[in-house]
This record gives structure tokens, C-alpha cells and sequence, in this order.
């Protein structure tokens, strides 16, 4: 029945803010039958120790990810390209937080 | 209020909680679904720290040596003031939803007026416990509307579970003598209220998941006096079993 039951209810992806002022960021993911059911199933699997106070689930279709084949392509470019950092910059003091 | 009766009504607070507890916790590992799985052992573990509250406060109304452990693993059935409603066997999914969202909009209701109770302590568990109660009540009710508003099969079996539970429901607004004693102290509640509430919702509720209200009918009784269903004492034999075989065997 268990497996029956995982089959016929989709995949979500869960992002939790651990507090606020702080990003969402991929806590896991789950089975649930639609969007109410998965924020509920997000809230009882991923903040039972306080972990969160938001959460957004999507469901796991609707993510379109990178392909693990063409990370060369993608990213090594930018591996000698030190001029895109800003680090040739004197920031002033009364910027914080850069 | 004389102590005694203020200790029954603490009691009677506990044991609801305990055994609703004990019967959701018997769900951990068998839900239809790991994230219900989760969901209900979640909402046992609150009933039992509810219980543990109560407890140990009717422990130190009492005073004679008796602790939260010894009043939940040492009393017999008979001294078990919970409603009838808690301790009825889980059935299938559409019992165990369907039975906690009526003991959980009863908890909701009645905590908001225990809020305001003279007595502090009682004041403050609820306080507390309301929030947890809350969960349940949406947690429940969604599972009530999804299942009678669902399949033929899930229908089915939310009216199969209605005609189960229904006659369990009205004890919990038949007020006994210390419910009695504590409304008129101001430190219990007032259960026409809860009643009123209580109504209210489950109407809603049930007329969202096109599932009939059913009409008066005769009620079982007999719980908060400590006239229990068979089911109890084999909750109590099971729960109780290590604190009797091993007294006071802790890990």
C-alpha cells in the first residue's frame, strides 16, 4: 500500500528560511497530494526542531536542473577569471556587510 | 473548590490527553504514507507532553508522594476520568482522522476559556497546549474534508467511521460534579459554550466534505466517572506493563 500510495501522489521539493533575514534553502523533499498537503507534510517533517520559520514547497516537475555532463562548458570558464571578483576595491568603512 | 475536586479535574485534563496520545502513537510506524507517519507521531507526542503537564500538576495538588509517572503507570481503569471518545480503537485512517478532529475541536474550544481560568497553572497549560491543538484541528479537519470529499471508497469509509464515533461525541459536554464545581469556581469552563463551538464547527467541517450531521441520537456516557469501555484496560495493559513487571525501572 505504502509503495502504491508514493507512486500515485507527486514529488515536492521543500525550502525552509531557518530564520528571518536568512535565504530559503533546500531542506529535502516529499510526497504529498497537492500544495496544502505538502506545506503541512513540509512543516512536519523538516521543522520539528525549530528549524524554520517559512517554508516553500514546488513541485519537484516544475524544477529544471543543470546537466551534470556539461559542467565543463558551463563553469570551468570562469576558473581563470579573477577580474570578475571585486576584490580590486577599497571599500569604505561605512559599508558593512560586503 | 475543594482540593479534591480540583485534583479530579486536572485528572480528568490529563487522561484525556494521555490516551487520545497513546492511541494516535500507535499509528508510528504503520501511517499509510512516512509524512503522515510523521505528522500523527508529532501530534501524540503533544498530547503526552499536554498529559505531562496535567500531571504533574495534580501531582503537587495531591502531595502525598505520588508523581506524573506514578498517576499515569499506577492507576487502574477505574480511576481514569478520560471520555470514552479518546480510548475507542484507531480502525482504519478514516476513524483515527475523523475521531481527532472531534477531540481536537473540543480541546481547541475549551482551552480558549481554560485560558481564563482563575487557576494560574491550568491557565497557563492551556495557553500553551492551544497552539499545538490548533495544528491538530486544521491537521484533522483537512484529512475529514479530503476523505468525505473524495473517492467513493474514501467516502464510504468517513461514514462507516461517523457511525462509529458519533455516539462518543456528547459525553464530553455532559458535565460531571467536579466539571461542575470547577465552572462555578471560574477555573474550569463552561460547556454549553464549548458545546455552542463545537457544534459550529463540526457542522462546517462536515458540510465541506459532504458528509451528512448527524441528528440527535442516544449517547455513551460513563468515562469522566471512570466507567470505562473494554478498550481501556487494554490500553493500560500494554501502556502500564513495564512500570508494573519492573517498578521503577527507568532508561
Amino acid at each position: 500500500m505504502m509503495s502504491n500510495e508514493n507512486q500515485s501522489w507527486p514529488l515536492w521539493e521543500v525550502f525552509i528560511r531557518s530564520k528571518q533575514g536568512l535565504d530559503h534553502k533546500h531542506a529535502g523533499s516529499l510526497h504529498a497530494a497537492d500544495a496544502q498537503m505538502a506545506m503541512e507534510n513540509a512543516r512536519d517533517v523538516y521543522t520539528r526542531r525549530m528549524e524554520g520559520v517559512s517554508i516553500w514547497v514546488v513541485e519537484s516537475k516544475h524544477i529544471h536542473a543543470s546537466n551534470p555532463d556539461e559542467a565543463a562548458s558551463l563553469y570551468d570558464p570562469a576558473n581563470d577569471k579573477a577580474y570578475r571578483h571585486p576584490t580590486f576595491y577599497d571599500l569604505p568603512d561605512e559599508v558593512k556587510h560586503m | 473548590m475543594n482540593n479534591i475536586s480540583l485534583t479530579n479535574y486536572t485528572l480528568h485534563l490529563a487522561d484525556n490527553a494521555l490516551i487520545m496520545g497513546h492511541r494516535n502513537s500507535e499509528w508510528c510506524g504503520h501511517g499509510p504514507v512516512l509524512e503522515q507517519d510523521i505528522a500523527l507521531s508529532n501530534i501524540a507526542l503533544d498530547h503526552i507532553g499536554q498529559a505531562r503537564n496535567f500531571y504533574q500538576y495534580a501531582a503537587s495538588l495531591q502531595n502525598n508522594g505520588s508523581t506524573e509517572d506514578s498517576l499515569a503507570f499506577l492507576r487502574d481503569a477505574i480511576d481514569f476520568k478520560n471520555c470514552l471518545l479518546v480510548e475507542l480503537p484507531n480502525g482504519d485512517w478514516a476513524q483515527t482522522v475523523l475521531r481527532l478532529f472531534f477531540f481536537s475541536t473540543y480541546q481547541y474550544y475549551l482551552y480558549q476559556q481554560l485560558q481564563n481560568s482563575k487557576d494560574p497553572q491550568l491557565a497557563a497549560i492551556a495557553e500553551k497546549s492551544l497552539k499545538e491543538v490548533t495544528y491538530h484541528l486544521r491537521w484533522s479537519s483537512e484529512w475529514v474534508i479530503r476523505l468525505g470529499d473524495g473517492t467513493g471508497e474514501s467516502k464510504q469509509r468517513m461514514l462507516d467511521a461517523l457511525e462509529n464515533t458519533w455516539s462518543f461525541t456528547g459525553e464530553m459536554f455532559e458535565a460531571c460534579d467536579y466539571e461542575t464545581e470547577a465552572a462555578l469556581a471560574g477555573i474550569g469552563v463552561d460547556l454549553i459554550k464549548v458545546r455552542n463551538e463545537w457544534d459550529e464547527k463540526i457542522a462546517s467541517v462536515l458540510f465541506e466534505a459532504t458528509l451528512p450531521i448527524h441528528e440527535d441520537v442516544w449517547m455513551q456516557t460513563g468515562g469522566k466517572k471512570g466507567i470505562h469501555t473494554e478498550h481501556l484496560g487494554f490500553i493500560l495493559a500494554e501502556m502500564q506493563f513495564l512500570q508494573r513487571a519492573y517498578p521503577g525501572a527507568e532508561w
